[in-house]
């Protein structure tokens, strides 16, 4: 008899890799060193998620009455044990409100309640080959998306290596490798009625429906 | 009530002050007094069941908004800190090696006490658990204008120091009429670089509560840091950095490398 394993639920803080891939870096590069950023980002840029996004697969998430359509932010995400080891590897989708500008931290856009798809499976780290996953994004059943994390601006282990310098990751934490724009830059939209799977091989998927706000 | 979380005997205690001690207020322990110089000082927030939401304001005071050559903000500029950060009273701040410009920030933190959504400033005081005092270090040499500012910059192992108590909203809200009627004063090794009032904040504590919780809502032990006023100097290894804010507390800090 198989034992079903527990569901996955985030335990810890939620961090976030801002432009970890390659096509938004190099749409954004020409741009990077006008103001307000005035260089290319050197350290990792990194945000939070905090806990009040957090919600299961399968589960409603409801886009404010003033916003048309979010962002959908297919992401491999890394978990943390004790020591600032990696244990397991969840899918999420960071869903953001559409914002152009990376000047300011994107509080008002990614903390939203409910915005971020947390997957129910958190896979051991031993049977992910994180740097040749392929994550698909459907939406509505048709396919928007393919995410490889071969096109990473920083391959997963360089990516932890550079965030630890400054900063120790705790048991149950959760890092977000990035998420990939289309080609024009933007990112994959849902709005109000859509159903949003992200799906990985030997994940169970992460599905979502977006509603619209209740009052 | 001021009460403090502590480090004693091999194990961590809740306690509250009392003239001038420390009183343990569990068992086995309870009724146990102790000395301010015989336990170590961890945040006084107790544990939460998912992670904590520790928001920080940036230039929400006019006169550090000029000092730092910004325009004030028309709206709240925040940024997010992992817990991860922060660390007790009378505890060591790593300063790196050969960076030049590392600043303590003394703020008044809130600390929520009840689920915050969608909550008016009429009522937002409701919302508040208690208060206390937090140094929000910030090291520039490490600023880039991305998500500024960025965690490289403000999201640190050991540079979010916080307590020594947390301190009953009513407690202030009762001598003080509210929190934003309190002198806040940073010494470094002794001499006042930094002084500044809470009435001075762009966005007060109401509006920040309002603004936060019409989109995300906050949990009993979430934090608001609410920014920091004008005085801020570079502190090397060695130097004693006290943040004080009246009626909550003394915040002590040294900075190691």
């Amino acid at each position: 008899m198989q034992n079903n394993p527990p569901t996955y639920w985030p335990q810890g803080t939620v961090y976030g890799a801002l432009l970890n891939f390659k096509k938004e870096w190099n749409l954004r590069a020409p741009q990077m060193n006008d103001a307000p950023h005035k260089g290319a980002p050197k350290a990792p840029v990194l945000f939070i998620k905090t806990a009040n996004t957090f919600t299961a697969s399968g589960h409603k998430i409801a886009i404010p009455a003033n916003v048309p359509e979010v962002d959908v932010g297919a992401n491999l995400a890394w978990v943390f044990g004790p020591d600032a080891r990696v244990v397991s590897c969840v899918l999420v989708n960071d869903v953001s409100i559409p914002h152009e500008s990376y000047y300011r931290p994107p509080v008002k856009f990614k903390c939203v309640d409910g915005f971020l798809g947390v997957g129910a499976m958190a896979k051991p780290i031993a049977e992910v080959q994180t740097d040749a996953m392929v994550l698909s994004v459907k939406v509505n059943g048709q396919t928007v998306q393919s995410v490889n994390y071969a096109e990473t601006v920083r391959a997963s282990h360089m990516l932890l290596a550079d965030i630890s310098e400054f900063m120790t990751f705790q048991a149950g934490d959760v890092l977000l490798l990035g998420s990939d724009c289309l080609p024009d830059g933007k990112r994959p939209r849902a709005k109000a009625g859509d159903v949003v799977e992200i799906s990985a091989p030997g994940f169970e998927s992460l599905v979502n429906h977006f509603v619209g706000a209740t009052a | 009530m001021k009460h403090a979380r502590i480090a004693w005997a091999g194990a961590v205690h809740e306690a509250v002050e009392s003239n001038g001690e420390l009183l343990l207020t569990r068992s086995p322990w309870a009724g146990k007094r102790l000395k301010f110089e015989e336990v170590v000082w961890l945040p006084p927030l107790v544990p939460v069941p998912q992670a904590r939401t520790v928001l920080a304001l940036g230039l929400n005071y006019a006169d550090h908004a000029k000092e730092l050559a910004f325009k004030a903000p028309e709206e709240p500029l925040v940024f997010v800190k992992g817990e991860a950060s922060l660390i007790g009273h009378k505890a060591l701040t790593r300063r790196p090696h050969g960076v030049t410009y590392m600043h303590y920030e003394c703020e008044l933190a809130v600390v929520i006490g009840r689920t915050a959504k969608q909550v008016k400033k009429e009522n937002a005081y409701d919302y508040v658990g208690g208060y206390t005092v937090a140094n929000d270090y910030a090291i520039r040499d490490y600023l880039e204008n991305w998500y500024r500012p960025n965690f490289r910059v403000k999201n640190r192992d050991t540079c979010t120091p916080i307590g020594p108590w947390l301190v009953d909203a009513k407690d202030i809200h009762e001598v003080y009429g509210s929190p934003m009627n309190l002198n806040l004063q940073t010494t470094v090794n002794g001499k006042v670089t930094q002084s500044g009032h809470t009435r001075d904040m762009i966005f007060d504590v109401p509006t920040l509560i309002e603004y936060f919780s019409a989109f995300m809502t906050l949990q009993p032990g979430d934090l608001i840091l609410t920014g920091t006023p004008d005085g801020v100097v570079n502190c090397d290894a060695g130097d004693v950095i006290v943040t004080s804010i009246e009626g909550v507390g003394d915040l002590i800090n040294t900075l190691g490398e």
